[in-house]
């Protein structure tokens, strides 16, 4: 059914990127062989894929260290590990999920599925694709080989506040270096995203015609540009304050240690949409293809999106309520967190109103979709409460925070990763995945997250700070719960990368629709898509197939 | 399907089974207490409103994609009507309705607010100083002064692989030598700094929580209500290092007339105290 793209290309609507399209790729494939098809790698496919092994890599390692610290929560008292390798475990935990994980799996996908998305062969700036993502190796080497310097690894969070981050042994420059390496190699991928969308499309592919995950991603492109810079600033102040004698945020040289942490969350407010954007962006591709219904609200949604990125920036200080500011700015604050709610409400009113109505079935990226759905509106809940600032005096610092922003980003970020890899991995390979075996790994994570996060809001309401090694007996039975879920959930996320090995090697070829409600220009690629995806740009009518929204 | 959930539910159950073994379970810890003073209870009934303000909404979001899930499947039949793909006019509606109820929200979330910040008409300062990783009480209308850190026997059995069942110690990592002492209905108010890197003061049971930063004074007030004495515990609420789980908070709360005899009895004893070291202590300080 998909298979028509023998190209009636019509010359007449568009003349440059025609002629760009068909010289640079007509013949083979023409990709370097061996190591050096990696390393020398300019193909967005290729790049794509290393990303997302990386990315997955990352998470497992920064899943290990999950794993101590549930291992050292499971009892009170000290059993396994000295509490200062314990800080060293949550904050490491934070930055490789974050910036290992996370946004190097976003990236992965985005360049996977942008170039087939918007009708292009490849993404705009190659070689810039190939540095970028070469970047982020050492990054992490360099942050990995911190735990084995003196001192032992980063042990201040992974928000770095001085005057705490500045007590690091040599696992402070080492760590703020690589933080640079990461935040240029998320810069460089935000450029080549948002060159390639702007510059890249089909003719005939209007912004307004794009699929969601292609406008989440160029929103979210724009906030990378923006706060990554202010990110690489905030430690590089923090880099001068220890070696060079400034006292930006040292009270004794006249600095503030406040002045850090409103720096470093006008990063990181918007730093929490970079990592959920895409999300958004997956959930409202996937909702729609398995209720073979197109997405309701396609307008709403984008303004939607594009209201939550405006918003991220005038949010960050909901983060500091207790640092003591004037009450004017606690007012601001929690009423511009507060309307946060509603775009974000207006995109889960919108995903239920696409599947009223339609025809569901429920293959495992629909059951990770559907998981999202519930679990994220459960972390969304959790987030408004935090944004009253009385109540805030209360939760902030404690497990209810914890909970909060692990329902966001496991079942809502890492979740939406997972279904977009099982929805767009037929099309990758050629293969289907055992579905058998993606609805076990389904319904063990969606279970065992559950007990393993749920529980953390009672622990945080009945007072249990965040943060800390060992605690008061009377926090033992919902922590031993919490571990268990989290010992499950470890586990049964070895499924994942097993199912994918088994899928690229030995599954069901995949045909190009793959499927029955699929609708976008990737699915009118064959599977597994060309190595050019679209080496000559699809025909308006192919265009309107894949933009029936 | 239906196998699926009920296995489901049998592992949940299991898991559940498993942990419930042990007899000191405590499950019953699951929300905020209201505490005991004006503030805390005032806090406290704001999270409950926003509580079951979510609570109801889950309920009716939860609904419709349950529904849909049940009614819309294609396994039953259901046939997508693919004309249904927008509509301004419930856009409008649920963009509009939730703004009704973030201002429902928002007006008493502000009158508590202005409460909490309203520092006139206090009775009794304190200044509190974090350090890592002990507490420092000076009450600055007399000159009592004093660290409180964390218990021994806490401490012996918080050491890696001591050996000690925490259980056997009484308020494990909740105790301390020196407890914070103030008297009942009287508004207290506490002026937070640090020594060295940023911490937070922190008691559940009075609502409040807020850093102590080095450089600056943060303050917050608490007025327990009357009839409230005890022992109130919590514990530093930002991370501060190494021994950051390791530093709580202590406070005795007694009757006005107890605490009047206690701070008289601890500016006694330290002018005792102070008396024989005051001449060398002045040389060397001068």
């Amino acid at each position: 059914m998909a298979h028509d793209h023998t190209h009636s290309f019509d010359s007449s609507t568009d003349g440059t990127h025609a002629t760009d399209a068909t010289t640079a790729v007509h013949d083979h494939d023409h990709k370097p062989h061996g190591w050096r098809r990696w390393v020398y790698a300019t193909n967005h496919k290729d790049i794509g894929t290393m990303y997302l092994v990386f990315a997955c890599l990352m998470w497992f390692i920064g899943g290990a260290m999950a794993m101590v610290i549930r291992l050292e929560l499971f009892q009170p008292g000290l059993q396994f590990v000295d509490p200062q390798f314990f800080n060293s475990m949550t904050t490491m935990h934070a930055l490789f999920m974050i910036f290992g994980g996370v946004m190097p799996a976003w990236t992965g996908l985005a360049n996977w599925m942008i170039p087939m998305q918007v009708g292009a062969p490849d993404m705009a700036l190659p070689r810039l694709n190939n540095f970028s993502f070469w970047i982020l190796p050492f990054a992490f080497t360099i942050l990995f080989a911190t735990l084995f310097v003196p001192g032992g690894g980063p042990a201040g969070g992974w928000t770095l506040y001085p005057p705490l981050s500045v007590q690091f042994g040599d696992a402070f420059p080492m760590t703020i270096f690589a933080i640079h390496l990461m935040g240029a190699s998320s810069i460089l991928g935000a450029i080549n995203v948002i060159v390639t969308i702007m510059n890249m499309r089909a003719p005939g592919l209007s912004l307004l015609r794009m699929p969601l995950f292609v406008w989440a991603w160029l929103i979210t492109a724009y906030l990378l540009i923006a706060v990554m810079p202010v990110l690489a600033g905030a430690v590089t102040m923090l880099l001068t304050d220890h070696f060079f004698g400034t006292t930006f945020f040292s009270a004794s040289g006249g600095g503030d240690p406040v002045m850090f942490q409103h720096i470093f969350w006008f990063f990181g407010h918007p730093e929490v949409y970079i990592l959920i954007l895409p999300a958004f962006g997956v959930i409202s591709e996937i909702i729609p293809t398995f209720s073979r219904k197109p997405l309701f609200g396609y307008g709403p949604m984008v303004y939607a999106t594009a209201s939550i990125a405006f918003l991220s920036f005038i949010v960050w200080a909901h983060h500091m309520f207790t640092t003591g500011m004037p009450l004017a700015s606690e007012l601001f604050f929690m009423l511009s967190t507060m309307l946060i709610a509603i775009p974000t409400g207006v995109k889960v009113f919108n995903w239920c109103a696409t599947m009223w109505k339609g025809s569901l079935s429920f293959e495992t990226p629909m059951l990770f979709a559907l998981a999202f759905l519930f679990l994220f509106t459960i972390g969304g809940f959790s987030g408004l409460m935090l944004g009253i600032v009385p109540a805030d005096f209360q939760y902030q610092d404690t497990y209810f925070v914890v909970a909060h922003f692990h329902y966001v980003l496991v079942p809502g970020a890492v979740f939406a990763i997972q279904a977009a890899v099982y929805y767009w991995l037929p099309k990758w390979t050629g293969r289907m995945y055992d579905e058998t075996l993606g609805k076990w790994h389904f319904w063990l994570s969606a279970i065992s997250v559950n007990v393993l996060f749920f529980p953390q809001h009672f622990l945080g309401l009945a007072g249990m700070p965040r943060r800390i090694p060992d605690y008061a007996v009377q926090f033992a039975d919902w922590n031993m719960v919490s571990s268990i879920g989290g010992f499950v959930y470890g586990a049964s996320q070895l499924l994942f990368p097993y199912i994918i090995w088994k899928c690229a090697r030995a599954g069901q070829r995949a045909t190009g629709r793959v499927w029955e409600g699929a609708h976008g220009l990737e699915w009118e690629l064959p599977s597994p898509a060309p190595y050019h995806s679209w080496s000559e740009p699809p025909s308006p009518a192919i265009i309107a197939r894949g933009a029936e929204h | 399907m239906t196998t699926r959930t009920t296995a489901a539910a049998t592992l949940l159950a299991a898991t559940l089974a498993a942990v419930a073994a042990p007899a000191h379970a405590d499950w019953s810890a699951l929300n905020m207490t209201p505490g005991v003073t004006e503030l805390s209870k005032e806090i406290f009934d704001l999270h409950m409103t926003i509580f079951w303000v979510c609570v109801w909404i889950g309920v009716a979001v939860f609904s419709v994609m349950i529904y849909s899930i049940v009614r819309f499947r294609k396994s039953t039949g259901a046939v997508a009507d693919t004309n249904l793909t927008h509509n301004t006019g419930i856009e409008v509606a649920w963009t509009i309705v939730p703004v009704g109820i973030l201002i429902a929200m928002a007006v008493p979330a502000a009158r508590v607010l202005l409460n909490i910040e309203d520092m006139r008409n206090t009775e009794l300062t304190i200044k509190v100083t974090g350090y890592q990783w002990k507490w420092q009480y000076q009450y600055l209308d007399s000159n009592v002064s004093f660290f409180s850190t964390l218990d021994r026997a806490s401490d012996a059995a918080r050491q890696l692989q001591s050996g000690i069942d925490p259980h056997t110690v009484p308020h494990y990592l909740q105790n301390v030598d020196n407890y914070l002492v103030v008297p009942e209905d009287t508004k207290v108010r506490l002026l937070l700094t640090a020594q060295d890197v940023i911490h937070a003061w922190w008691v559940p049971a009075f609502g409040m929580k807020r850093d102590a930063i080095p450089g600056s004074v943060n303050e917050l007030w608490f007025k327990v209500d009357p009839g409230k004495t005890g022992i109130y515990r919590g514990q530093c609420a930002e991370l501060c290092g190494r021994d950051h789980g390791f530093m709580p908070i202590v406070v005795e709360v007694k009757t006005k007339a107890d605490y009047a005899a206690w701070i008289k009895s601890k500016e006694s004893q330290l002018k005792q105290a102070a008396a024989p070291e005051a001449a060398p202590a002045s040389g060397v300080a001068g």
